[in-house]
């Protein structure tokens, strides 16, 4: 049987991996290239990249930073992909198919994209059309307004027009291949997963949704795959706080016989 | 032993060229007729659509010399997902194309109704028999990364190597003679895909 996924996010901001709490505020974790040796060594199932600088060029030569190598993406993609033999996703200010071919051509597997999709959603078509479905991953940053989901853009921050059911019908309609769900209420705070979001849209989609923001404990990752349909659970933080992060998650979720992938150090 | 990647610009080539490296294989990504046949081993790696995939290998490979060096003289050969899709006679994925009918059978879209496509994730893989030269040492439960909508329909039955469940059951492994072919992704499936290499590499 197909398993449910568990993938680990790395946020990266101006080439360093970082925390999140609601897309304000970023603690430094240090250097992204490291951290994904740890994540591939310990067997998760794919990893996603989000670059969430708010410039594309990242400088090599910060002093401040307690490391002196600092990636572009393509680089990064580059170098983990020598070392990190599971799906790669990169997503984070790609506004051109041009970007999508040179980190496909790095060694992604998969892009996500977000802002552009919102300006105009056929791009997510012509993504589609020229790397294939699987290679498109959009993603949604929601929020709670009274009673309503709506989609945010530019990095959780602007509220759109969109109702989440809507837009996600329309991401379907144009192609992609999977809904990286993020809830922005949620991220960092430890809180769990929104349940009520991810039943509400899992249990529409047509597509596979990818879970991510709010988990502060392993059990948050069982409660996403026991109540909703969600195809994957996805974190960041969490991962960076335990040494062997994934293979105990994968333990605890085997432990409760959910449909994941044994538990094995590589 | 010399390992000959084709390209044909669809993308993850790359990756197989990494793992390869990764467990001290030394491969070349060329599709220059020399090679070819220098080569002891030729993999066809692969993501995308059928006929996209097939119009840019008859556009960037030397068709002619790959079934000289394959089916004639018997080289091992392996196709990885779309690399595998191909080697049918006919596909079926936006419109009807011939394939290189290398080995006999067709590509059509899965036959889900509960479940959603793409089937992308990890999942098991079932060898057929026992002794099987690709998956020696690969236990039944371990799982490989898959993603794609089309599967291979094998004309004859034979050439079914091994078989996943995902809804339907359908062929995730095929073999003819000295040609291999896996829907799933050794590449990006960790340690099992390592030893999936290596055992192709040892034929």
């Amino acid at each position: 049987m197909k398993k449910k996924r568990i993938i680990p996010v790395l946020l990266l901001k101006d080439g360093s991996l970082v925390q999140s709490k609601q897309f304000k505020r970023h603690q430094n974790l240090g250097n992204p290239f490291t951290a994904v040796k740890r994540l591939s060594n310990w067997a998760s199932d794919e990893l996603i990249y989000l670059d969430i600088s708010r410039k594309q060029s990242y400088s090599k030569k910060r002093t401040d930073l307690n490391f002196s190598n600092v990636f572009s993406p393509t680089e990064l993609i580059k170098e983990v992909s020598k070392v990190c033999f599971m799906p790669i996703t990169f997503g984070g200010g790609i506004r051109k198919l041009s970007e999508i071919e040179l980190l496909v051509k790095s060694g992604a597997d998969k892009v996500s994209i977000n802002t552009i999709a919102l300006e105009d959603s056929n791009f997510i078509k012509e993504a589609a059309k020229e790397f294939g479905s699987q290679c498109i991953i959009v993603s949604v940053d929601v929020k709670l307004f009274k009673n309503s989901y709506f989609v945010m853009s530019n990095y959780g921050k602007v509220k759109t027009n969109y109702k989440i059911e809507e837009w996600c019908k329309i991401i379907q309609d144009q192609g992609a291949g999977e809904i990286l769900l993020n809830s922005v209420d949620n991220d960092g705070m430890k809180t769990g997963y929104d349940i009520k979001l991810l039943k509400n849209i899992s249990k529409n989609s047509k597509i596979p949704v990818i879970a991510l923001g709010g988990v502060g404990e392993w059990k948050d990752f069982s409660e996403a795959l026991e109540k909703t349909s969600v195809d994957a659970v996805a974190a960041a933080n969490i991962f960076h706080y335990y040494d062997q992060s994934v293979f105990l998650a994968r333990k605890f979720l085997s432990d409760k016989k959910l449909n994941v992938r044994k538990p094995e150090l590589f | 032993m010399k390992i000959c990647i084709l390209d044909y610009g669809s993308g993850n080539v790359a990756s197989v060229f990494n793992m390869l490296k990764f467990i001290e294989f030394d491969p070349e990504i060329s599709n220059d007729k020399k090679k070819i046949r220098d080569a002891s081993h030729v993999i066809l790696p692969g993501v995308g659509s059928y006929n996209s995939g097939m119009e840019k290998i008859k556009r960037k490979l030397p068709i002619d010399c790959l079934e000289n060096e394959i089916l004639k003289k018997g080289k091992p050969f392996l196709g990885i997902c779309l690399g595998m899709q191909v080697l049918s006679t006919v596909g079926y994925e936006f419109g009807k194309y011939q394939g290189l009918n290398w080995v006999e059978g067709e590509v059509k879209e899965l036959d889900v109704k509960k479940s959603i496509l793409p089937h992308v994730g990890w999942n098991e893989v079932n060898a057929e028999s026992k002794n099987n030269i690709l998956f020696n040492n690969i236990d039944n439960d371990e799982n490989f990364y898959f993603v794609h909508s089309y599967h291979f329909k094998s004309f004859n039955k034979k050439n079914i190597l091994a078989t996943s469940i995902y809804e339907e059951t359908f062929a995730s492994a095929i073999r003819k003679d000295n040609v291999f072919g896996v829907q799933f992704h050794p590449e990006k499936s960790q340690k099992s895909g390592m030893k999936l290499l290596r055992n192709f590499l040892k034929i």
